[in-house]
């Protein structure tokens, strides 16, 4: 009786995960098995060319010859969502520590500051960087203004700009859940450390580090998986010079109408976020079995 | 006498030293706590002094400022105004992990991610002791509290006793000056506390180290202290062993918070009207001799409770409460002559 009324009160989050999760990636695998239309789409026959296609090049008459320039955008992809969650991590946590440490009234106010960008749309916001950062921008002028630089800074359309505008959109998704784990944190525990003559240092090392540890992995979740397949601040800031993975697929569906390749490069990517919380849950169970 | 002592005597001449006065080693002079911008004042005029290897009790009803007088001795609360000296040292400036003084929790504040003998090692390895000097320490308070065979369980996996006595032994590890604990038998049940009550004298007469203990169980405070103050609205009522507190309480207060007190207006007992008596009910008695009888009273009630007998009677527009040795036969409402050895009275002049 009990089993059947949570799987009733379930059916509508399973169904929608179905219907717009689990629909959609089935499709991207069967596409990505097929051949390219020309005209953008798929048809038949049935093919591992783009998975293929990812590492070689293949000329007419079949010859691979090994290819690696879609493996290093892979890999600066990579490298950019880690930047991006290192980063956030070092930034979000002072500031949900911060927060936690105010009064009541100043939490929520704080809290609905770090969510305030939510309510922007995400391209306005992204544009807004660029009208922060070109050589016209605001922060140029002012440095120009104030007249310590003669020429305009190269701010935008490289790769800390893309830097920037991933930790800058992605940051709060860092914050919320440690701030979560943190005010869960008996604030007695930290007076024991006090009181047991713990520094601030050590405090932090080996007391509240390892109790937000589950705060910071949903962060790293958080942040990393959607800072891996982005493609909105790498286009924008980065110039396109800057192509990413998740720009890559965008194109292979538009411009190159290369379906079956763009599918294969996301079902890629989950691949990879999937085996990262893989991982993650297999280090939690690891410590929770040692604890 | 040791032999710089002797010495030192020789050197002097033969005059004789006067004995001693305990050393204190908690000053607490003038202090003052007044909260939130000055409306809630938790503590005026305390003044204490606390003795080297004392048992000393802060006991008051909730709310007296106890914790916050604690929480002060610890370095988690600044006084408003007043002193604070530790082992002649003026501690005002100094952060808790400054003090050698050591907390033992309410709800004991155990790391929930450390086993039980890395909790009892945390503040040694602070403190930056060799690993060698802290397993030795580790075992040693393992086994005052013993919990040896538990060292490697963790805190969520002990009972609430057991727990207790992890925050005893890592409070106890560094060997601290003093060992202060708000509360810490509260959350047990009554007969783990009678248990605990033995344990915690026991340990503090082992260790030698100056306890201080806030509690609101005044059975408990009497049980355990060397000596202890009464607290009211966070003022001192009074201070001294629990015999004298018990005795001779200084107030209505006192004697009415303290165990059990029939209050006798002097007036009813031909004695002046401005005192009031307090009589305890077990030293009360009924008068077999009508020339014995101080006070008259109709019983109101008798209720048996095993090995006492406690009476109500009502005496010139108050009750008296008696309690008698053994089962008595009296009925209610019939009239009886009370009387009690003249050292039992005892003046309240407030
Ligand atoms: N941080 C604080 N802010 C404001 N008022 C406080 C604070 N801490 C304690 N108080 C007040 O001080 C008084 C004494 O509190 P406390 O020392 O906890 O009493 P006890 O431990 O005797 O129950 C209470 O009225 C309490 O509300
Ligand atoms: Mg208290």
């Amino acid at each position: 009786m009990r089993l059947k009324t949570t799987l009733l009160l379930l059916l509508p989050a399973i169904g929608l995960i179905f219907l717009f999760m689990v629909i959609p990636m089935l499709i991207s695998l069967l596409y990505s098995f097929m051949t390219a239309n020309v005209y953008g789409g798929v048809t038949m026959p049935l093919t591992v060319d783009a998975y293929v296609q990812m590492l070689f090049d293949q000329d007419f008459s079949g010859n691979l010859t090994f290819m690696p320039d879609y493996l290093w955008i892979m890999l600066r992809s990579f490298y950019l969502a880690v930047a991006t969650t290192v980063l956030s991590l070092a930034l979000g946590f002072p500031v949900a520590w911060y927060i936690m440490c105010q009064s009541p009234a100043r939490r929520t106010l704080l809290l609905t500051l770090v969510t305030l960008p939510f309510w922007i749309n995400t391209l306005i916001r992204t544009y807004c960087w660029i009208l922060l950062l070109r050589d016209s921008g605001l922060v140029n002028g002012f440095l120009q203004y104030l007249g310590l630089i003669d020429h305009p800074l190269p701010l935008l359309y490289n790769q800390p700009a893309v830097l920037l505008g991933l930790v800058y959109t992605f940051l709060p998704f860092m914050v919320l859940p440690i701030y979560a784990t943190l005010e869960r944190l008996d604030p007695r525990l930290v007076e024991a450390a006090y009181d047991l003559y713990a520094s601030r240092w050590r405090l932090f090392r080996r007391v509240i580090w390892p109790l937000t540890k589950p705060g910071i992995a949903a962060g790293t979740v958080l942040v990393f998986a959607p800072a891996l397949g982005s493609f909105l601040q790498p286009d924008m800031l980065g110039g396109g010079k800057q192509l990413l993975i998740g720009s890559l697929i965008e194109m292979q569906f538009t411009s190159s109408r290369n379906w079956p390749f763009g599918s294969a490069l996301a079902i890629l990517v989950t691949a990879a976020v999937i085996l990262a919380l893989i991982l993650q849950s297999r280090r939690t169970k690891a410590m929770e079995a040692r604890a | 006498m040791n032999v710089a002592d002797a010495v030192m005597l020789s050197v002097s001449g033969d005059r004789t030293l006067p004995e001693p006065a305990p050393k204190p080693l908690i000053e607490i002079s003038d202090v003052e706590k007044i909260f939130g911008g000055g409306e809630i004042r938790a503590l005026s005029d305390i003044n204490i002094a606390i003795n080297e290897c004392e048992f000393f009790t802060l006991l008051g009803p909730s709310g007296c400022g106890k914790t916050t007088l604690l929480r002060m001795i610890a370095g988690f609360e600044h006084p408003s105004s007043g002193n604070i000296m530790l082992a002649g040292k003026d501690v005002l400036s100094l952060p808790p992990r400054a003090r050698s003084v050591n907390m033992v929790f309410q709800n004991y504040a155990l790391f929930p991610h450390l086993s039980v003998a890395q909790n009892i090692a945390f503040g040694l390895e602070m403190l930056n002791w060799s690993k060698f000097e802290i397993s030795e320490r580790v075992a040693e308070v393992l086994a005052l509290v013993r919990l040896e065979s538990f060292r490697s369980r963790k805190p969520a996996q002990l009972s609430g006793g057991q727990q207790q006595r992890v925050a005893l032994a890592r409070a106890l590890a560094p060997r601290p000056q003093v060992l202060l604990l708000d509360e810490p038998l509260s959350a047990l049940d009554l007969k783990l506390r009678k248990e605990m009550q033995f344990e915690l004298k026991q340990l503090q007469r082992e260790t030698g180290v100056t306890f201080v203990l806030v509690t609101h169980d005044q059975e408990e405070a009497l049980a355990m202290s060397d000596r202890l103050v009464v607290m009211s609205a966070g003022r001192v009522q009074q201070l001294g062993t629990p015999q004298e507190i018990y005795g001779k309480p200084a107030n209505r207060f006192v004697a009415d918070f303290i165990g059990e007190a029939n209050l006798i207006p002097g007036g009813l007992l031909g004695r002046r009207r401005d005192v009031t008596l307090s009589i305890r009910p077990e030293r009360i008695e009924i008068a077999t001799v009508s020339s014995f009888v101080k006070l008259y009273g109709v019983l109101k009630a008798a209720t048996f409770l095993g090995a006492d007998t406690l009476m109500e009677i009502e005496a010139g527009g108050i009750v008296v409460r008696a309690r008698l040795r053994g089962a008595q036969m009296a009925a209610p409402g019939s009239e009886i002559g009370l009387c009690w050895p003249d050292d039992a009275e005892w003046e309240l002049r407030e």
